[in-house]
């Protein structure tokens, strides 16, 4: 059995453990990582990225579909769903391998089993209910992440009713699903289903679809989804799944009036729970609030000597959240001068249906209710020569300011490619530009950017080509 | 070539001043070390003087100029051998610094400077362009702020604290939502300035006259609201019986017309000696560590017609009362002349306000920041003292201590402030 004593052992090698273990190895700490299942985490094996895949496959089928726009015709366009599936695993796969050869390149040592903490400054890694390793080390880095929660009466099933595991490796499309939820997970597979050819009806709790996004990007991409065909009840709830045959009967309630709608499959994506058992918290001094660990601003769990980072600790449930605080917390530990608390208000959020959305900072209302007095801009894609030449006219970029300082306080974009240029809005948010040098910025043209600058012109009542 | 004379600066800190006054003309011949001028920055007036021979080929600051940025070229010299025609080919160059020096800019010895972010070197302050128009619009000096953003920059928290500071608002918390899936905090709204017509209204609008905020007023201002927001105070009083003293006092002024001692030199020497006794009342509070410092080095208030300010008596338990008493009579009247250097005034480890000669029986004074502590000293005057069962008169000094708690305990208070009585009442023991 290995022993072995580390300088700082990482439990859980998704994206918040393997890039805490890779910091700290730079640092000079002799670093241990547990992983369980697979390097990369959910992220990178069950979530971002596999799903980034599909919905390539699904652009690329709808684009099929328009080739008429753009001048050309094919027939018989057709797909294999296990083609596409298949290479969505060879992605992760590759990526997951990538994640492995970082750590050896850093020199942190992986330890493949489940990993629980067996006293102070001691980790036991068992593989099989086998123990293998006995690990020490002065700082324990908890990273185990975070699991698709079920509601009672609406389980998973694996066959039928999936969660968003089983919807990432269809046998085939169905011809017909029920999302139950449309936060950012719900809505990626709602689109990249529709996409393929589903019917898809969407059912949301609240009163609007991506309802942590600003309101008028959540009632533009709406307005989209169900341009395109996409079926959604928002405050409604489904009161309960009924399978009979190879079939799901949905009961749904929608604003107080029940519907029955039958599909081939359901996916579940309410929410989701921290991995808070079975890593022999009980008995230390950290503390669990609702699944979730309770932590410092430093990411310090109630026993000294124990961290946690990541979807572990709570939301927003995002990678490059989760990156971020395993970088804070070991260079904190490595007792870094210049380390800053993470500023939740400047984590930039992306969902990649079909329009994508992407936000960062404060909606608009959240902004009133802080009290501030917001100057707000706009600009719609239409208004954007390189969206009109790539065919994508279909778009919004919205930006908060606070009309006093002049400081940006949120960015909300719905369109083609916007989780690629939201990362512009939240360089400025974090170097606290105002609105002078975003308008002083110059972007480039042709580009889609360009409507960024434009949606920060019409907050001062400057904007050009609107 | 002429040179450019530059708005010199004072202070480390200083990053503009007012030209209070030109001393020299245009056409005047001027000497290394002639004073050219009085600049008045947020602390005091001083004299610039020459560096360079010359004559004064153009004044381009006027006098009166207010916000004059260090550096800024403020009037050009010409050579012996010049004319004024050199001035016409003259089109400015880049910034020489020194072209003249300020008086004073060494700083006191012995002191370490208190941790400032990183200045580049070259006196510029880096901030966030949000920070940069949050501070102009709070009228906040970026030099007066510790960043706490990457290599010390200043960003919106550090000019939000020091705006809470001075209004006493909550301080904005970290933006971290904790573990819940609470929304991000709310934004801390502002409270409303005290602008001039949010007084008039408050004060329902009757006739006033207005008078201009000088610099010092602002410091004043902001100082002491800082202060009073965010040092602990806690205030202890005793009664010291000052017939002896008094007694000892006309002794000690009819031996010599050298000096004349005065109550409050008793005062600065007896604290200054009480605080060698207590080294810890002799203290200052930081983030990292309280600060106990090496000498004592008492700031004494003095009233001036616009305002006070705290000259300092160095070292003053090592200085016998004669030349404390020399010593304040200079730093005084020098300082109603506005004529105070830079290291006369700035530092200190302990002040004394003194308002006894107004007749004020008993007060709390507000600490000098970084200051641990400050006593103010009220009037002798004859009270009814109970002394072993029997009425009798004595002549009674009461002076309180404020403390700031964080550095200073009340027991230290305490005894310091028994030391300090016992110094008072026996004042032979003074001269130990």
């Amino acid at each position: 059995m290995a022993e072995d004593s580390f300088d700082l052992i990482v439990l859980g090698g998704g994206p918040g453990g393997y890039v805490a273990a890779i910091r700290a190895a730079q640092l000079g700490m002799k670093t241990a990582l547990v992983e369980r299942e697979h390097l990369g985490g959910i992220c990178l094996n069950w979530g971002c990225i596999p799903t980034k895949a599909l919905l390539r496959s699904s652009e690329i089928y709808h684009l099929l579909h328009r080739l008429d726009d753009f001048g050309f015709s094919a027939k018989d366009i057709s797909f294999d769903a296990g083609k596409l599936v298949e290479r969505s695993r060879a992605v992760a796969k590759q990526l997951s391998n990538g994640v492995a050869y970082l750590l050896r390149k850093n020199k942190v040592s992986v330890f493949d089993g489940h990993g629980r903490l067996a006293g102070k400054g001691r980790l036991a890694v068992a593989k099989d209910e086998n123990l293998v390793a006995e690990l020490t080390a002065e700082h324990i880095v908890l990273a185990t992440g975070a699991r698709a929660r079920s509601l009672p009466g609406l389980e998973p099933d694996g066959e039928r009713v999936w969660t968003y595991k089983e919807a990432m490796v269809p046998p085939a499309i169905p011809k017909s699903l029920l999302v139950v939820g449309s936060g950012a997970i719900g809505i990626e597979f709602a689109s990249f289903y529709h996409d393929m050819g589903a019917e898809v009806t969407v059912v949301e709790v609240l009163d609007r679809v991506l309802p942590v996004e600003d309101e008028e990007v959540s009632a533009f991409a709406r307005k989209s989804f169900e341009k395109q065909g996409i079926k959604i009840h928002t405050e409604a709830t489904v009161a309960a799944l009924e399978r009979s045959g190879d079939m799901v009967k949905a009961r749904i309630e929608a604003n107080g009036k029940p519907l029955e709608t039958n599909v081939e499959r359901v996916i579940l994506a309410v929410g989701i729970l921290g991995n808070v058992e079975g890593i022999g918290l009980e008995g230390t001094g950290v503390v669990v609030d609702r699944t979730h660990v309770v932590v410092d601003e430093w990411l310090r769990t109630g026993e000294p000597g124990v961290y946690a980072i990541g979807d572990l600790v709570g939301p927003p449930w995002l990678a490059h959240k989760a990156s971020h605080e395993g970088v804070i917390c070991v260079e904190r530990i490595a007792g870094i001068n210049d380390v800053h608390p993470l500023d939740t208000r400047n984590i930039p959020a992306c969902t990649y249906c079909r329009p994508q959305v992407a936000s960062v900072g404060l909606t608009e209302k959240s902004a009133r209710e802080a009290g501030y007095e917001v100057k707000v801009g706009h600009f719609p894609f239409i208004g954007n020569g390189k969206a009109i030449a790539l065919g994508e006219p279909e778009g919004m970029v919205k930006t908060v300011f606070d009309g006093k300082t002049g400081e940006l306080l949120g960015a909300h974009m719905v369109g083609a490619e916007v989780t690629e240029l939201i990362q512009g809005y939240t360089i400025a948010k974090t170097l606290e530009t105002t609105e002078t040098e975003l308008i002083r910025t110059i972007f480039p043209h042709p580009t889609l950017s360009e409507t960024m600058h434009e949606a920060v012109l019409d907050a001062y009542g400057r904007a050009i080509h609107f | 070539m002429p040179i450019e004379i530059l708005m010199p600066a004072l202070s480390p800190t200083m990053t503009e001043g007012n030209l209070a006054k030109w001393l020299k003309k245009e056409g005047d011949e001027v000497h290394s070390g002639d004073v050219l001028a009085e600049i008045e920055t947020d602390k005091a007036t001083m004299e610039f003087e020459a560096a360079d021979d010359g004559r004064v080929g153009k004044i381009l600051v006027p006098e009166g100029a207010q916000g004059v940025k260090v550096n800024q070229p403020i009037a050009l010299l010409l050579g012996e051998d010049e004319d004024a025609s050199a001035l016409a080919k003259f089109s400015g160059s880049t910034p020489k610094p020194a072209a003249a020096r300020p008086i004073a800019e060494e700083p006191a010895p012995g002191r370490r400077p208190l941790a400032r972010p990183d200045r580049g070197g070259n006196g510029r302050v880096f901030a966030s362009p949000l920070a940069r128009r949050m501070a102009q619009q709070a009228g906040l000096d970026l030099g007066t702020i510790t960043g706490s953003g990457p290599q010390g920059r200043i960003v919106k928290s550090d000019i939000e604290a020091a705006l809470s500071a001075t209004r006493g608002a909550p301080a904005v918390a970290p933006t971290r939502p904790g573990v819940s899936s609470l929304p991000p905090p709310a934004a801390p709204v502002p409270l409303p300035a005290l602008s001039r017509e949010r007084v008039l209204a408050l004060a329902g609008n009757p006739p006033y006259t207005e008078r201009p905020l000088t610099a010092m007023r602002r410091v004043i201002a902001r100082r002491l609201t800082e202060s009073k927001q965010t040092v602990p105070h806690f205030y202890l009083t005793v009664d010291c019986e000052i017939d002896e003293l008094l007694k000892f006092r006309a002794a000690l002024n009819a031996k010599s017309d050298a000096y004349r001692i005065s109550v409050n030199d008793f005062v600065i020497r007896a604290t200054a000696l009480a605080l060698r006794q207590v080294p810890a009342a002799n203290a200052s509070w930081s983030d990292e560590a309280i600060l106990l410092w090496d000498s004592v080095d008492i700031a004494v208030a003095v009233a001036l017609d616009d305002g006070l300010i705290t000259p300092i008596v160095k070292n003053a338990d090592r200085k016998g009362l004669a030349t404390i008493a020399n010593e304040t009579k200079d730093l005084a009247a020098r300082a109603r002349e506005g004529k105070l250097k830079l290291e006369e005034f700035q530092g200190g480890t302990f002040s004394i306000s003194n308002l006894g000669m107004f007749g004020v029986r008993d007060f709390a004074a507000v600490i000098n920041p970084p200051h641990g502590g400050i006593l103010a000293v009220g009037a002798g005057e004859q009270r009814p003292v109970v002394k072993d069962g029997a009425l009798s008169i004595a002549t009674v000094m009461s002076c309180t201590l404020s403390c700031d708690h964080r550095a200073v305990d009340g027991a230290v208070g305490a005894q310091f402030l028994a030391a300090f009585k016992k110094l008072v009442e026996d004042p032979l023991t003074m001269l130990l």
